[in-house]
């Protein structure tokens, strides 16, 4: 469980996160919703602790980010904005590396990529250097890589970026199987459809703020909104009218 | 300390299959030095010596005049070759270097015991010229010795009263340190070879890792970042090492190839200053990587820090410069400033000079120190926010 609190963070004068708090439970995904720029970013890199907040907690199972930053990265599996391999390993390779960074015994390991490669349909990859891989096949290594160490609590910034229909069918059927397994995911995405198919609660962010936070049923009905898109619109919409305000 | 090998191993593993990181650290490094360095030596060496031995070509006028001397002269190893008109023009237009002529008066002046005019005419800004010059004009020297003596003992005088002064060489270089003044450029090298092993390790490992994105990913491990550092630092002492060892392996080889003996000059990198040298440059390498570390890491790309990397290689120029212009007997302090203290130390270890222990001491602790203080600064930076995104 991810429990973030009045989370503020500015870059010199520019506010990213003002003021953003929710909660993403074990054994639903959660969105995080927003057009680009919102702060969706900022708000996950504070969450696996990459920048420190200004203000505010975060809580992953009970455990105070700000004070015990190692053991909350232990907790999470992260696919950051910015995921990166080295070409010049191999997949298997990749993969191993961070579960040796993440403490995982060797053998744990071993059977732990074997069971992500069947998970994510990378038998034909595994064991190939990295360099030249599609787009598709690059976020399924890293999102293995993010896995490795069997963490509770996933934390993902914008997956489907880049991919193709089918690679975002089997990445969804992938979070879906990780919700069934009681894990808590987080998702960030600016792609309204994406969140439809998918979450069970949905965080709405704007201009670094908290504009809505709910199940989507919930969402229409506070937007008076047949379609999630349309409430979708009229939230950010009354939002950047507020902000002007 | 676990995540700190895993860090290590894994940037050896990557660097062992870029052939990029190869060639530099293994290859060229370590053979850039020695190569240019035997190059210039050999070329240097090899006009000096085969002038010394050669032939000298000159243009001779009027040797109808003077018949005997150019015959005393032809055996002291002067070609002489026909005359050219207008030789002042054709010297300065370097078609003719360097030509011999005997005066119209020549033959006259020497019946009469008057002294009779040779003209040496060259280029004196034409560069090589000087020894053949040299030579000439040494040969036309012994002529005249010769001839003076042989008047004073048909006058009956001793041919010593036509000798007031008499001058003997005696150089007191030892032959190493006749060798060591050539090789004043072989620290220089042995550096930048060091810098060279190190240098596409330290870029490829924070620089490189953070453009190709895989920095922020790693980051969110749960390891320590002042662990990856060393990591990396680890991998970039490993290749810049084995870089240095490999470069003295191929100047003690090169060594074999020059013809110092012929210089009467003893130049020996053998196994044992290899030994010398080796451990005397580890707090060094260690400086050197993790400055090229820290560098990269502010560097915002790739090509920045190549960049300031290329820029950081010339440092050690400067101890070199001031070496060469001035070789005064170092004060004990200069031991003690990195750079400066190892290229005294290994142009010590080329001269057969004995090292005191004290200044080898001074000159490690020094350097050791500083290696700490930029360690300290850079694991500051690693852990700034800045190191992973640049916002």
């Amino acid at each position: 469980m991810i429990e973030v609190e009045q989370l503020h963070k500015s870059f010199g004068t520019k506010v990213a996160v003002d003021d953003v708090s929710f909660t993403a439970r074990d054994g639903e995904i959660t969105g995080l919703l927003g057009p680009n720029g919102a702060g969706k970013t900022t708000t996950l890199r504070m969450l696996y602790t990459l920048l420190r907040p200004e203000r505010g907690r975060i809580i992953v199972d009970g455990v105070d980010a700000a004070a015990q930053a190692l053991q909350v990265r232990a907790r999470l599996g992260v696919l950051p904005d910015a995921r990166g391999l080295y070409k010049r390993l191999s997949a298997r390779e990749n993969i191993d590396y961070y579960g040796r960074l993440q403490g995982v015994p060797p053998a744990t390991a071993r059977s732990r990529i074997d069971a992500l490669t069947q998970a994510l349909g990378m038998q034909d990859i595994i064991e190939r250097r990295v360099e030249g891989f599609s787009q598709g096949e690059r976020v399924k290594v890293a999102i293995a890589r993010a896995m490795v160490h069997d963490p509770r609590n996933v934390v993902l910034d914008e997956p489907s970026n880049g991919l193709d229909v089918m690679a975002t069918r089997s990445l969804r059927e992938f979070l879906r199987n990780l919700r069934s397994e009681g894990r808590c995911v987080l998702y960030s995405t600016h792609i309204m459809q994406e969140v439809a198919a998918l979450c069970d609660r949905i965080v709405i962010i704007a201009a670094g703020r908290v504009v809505a936070n709910g199940t989507p049923e919930a969402l229409r009905e506070q937007a008076h909104e047949q379609s999630l898109e349309e409430a979708f619109v009229k939230i950010i919409g009354s939002a950047a009218v507020g902000a002007l305000a | 300390m676990t995540a700190a090998i895993t860090v290590y191993l894994k940037e050896l593993r990557e660097s062992l299959r870029d052939r990029r990181v190869l060639l530099n650290a293994l290859l060229i490094g370590p053979l850039l030095g020695p190569i240019l360095f035997t190059m210039i030596l050999r070329l240097s060496l090899a006009t000096e010596l085969e002038k010394a031995d050669k032939p000298v070509p000159v243009v001779v006028i009027g040797a109808e005049r003077a018949p005997n001397l150019i015959e005393a002269l032809k055996q002291q190893g002067l070609v002489p070759e026909p005359p050219v008109k207008d030789i002042e023009r054709a010297v300065q237009a370097q078609s003719v270097n360097l030509a011999l002529r005997i005066s119209e008066g020549y033959a006259t002046d020497w019946e009469a015991g008057r002294p009779a005019q040779v003209e040496i005419i060259y280029d004196s800004s034409r560069r090589g010229n000087g020894t053949q010059v040299d030579r000439l004009r040494e040969m036309l020297r012994s002529y005249e010795r010769r001839t003076s003596v042989m008047r004073l003992v048909v006058r009956g005088l001793s041919p010593q009263v036509g000798t007031p002064l008499v001058i003997a060489d005696r150089d007191q270089a030892t032959p190493q340190a006749r060798g060591a003044l050539l090789f004043a450029m072989l620290p220089y090298f042995l550096i930048l070879t060091t810098f060279i092993g190190g240098m596409w390790l330290a870029i490829d490992s924070t620089a490189g890792e953070r453009e190709r994105q895989s920095l922020e990913p790693l980051l969110a491990n749960p390891v320590p970042r002042g662990q990856i550092l060393l990591g990396k630092l680890g991998a970039g002492v490993t290749f810049s090492f084995i870089s240095l060892t490999l470069g003295l392996i191929a100047f003690s080889i090169a060594a074999h190839f020059l013809p110092v003996q012929r210089l009467e000059m003893s130049l020996r990198v053998g196994p044992r200053d290899i030994a010398t040298i080796l451990p005397m440059m580890i707090p060094l390498v260690l400086l050197i990587v993790v400055t090229q570390m820290l560098v990269s890491a502010f560097a915002k790309s790739y090509r920045e820090a190549q960049t300031w990397l290329g820029l950081l290689q010339l440092v050690p120029v400067i101890p070199s410069i001031l070496l060469a212009v001035a070789p005064f007997s170092p004060p004990p302090w200069m031991y003690a400033v990195p750079l400066l203290g190892q290229q005294l130390a290994i142009t010590q270890v080329l001269r057969g000079e004995p090292i005191v222990q004290t200044t080898l001491f001074l000159c490690t602790v020094a350097t050791l120190a500083a290696f700490a203080a930029v360690f300290f600064v850079a694991q500051r930076v690693y852990e700034s926010e800045r190191l992973a995104v640049n916002a």
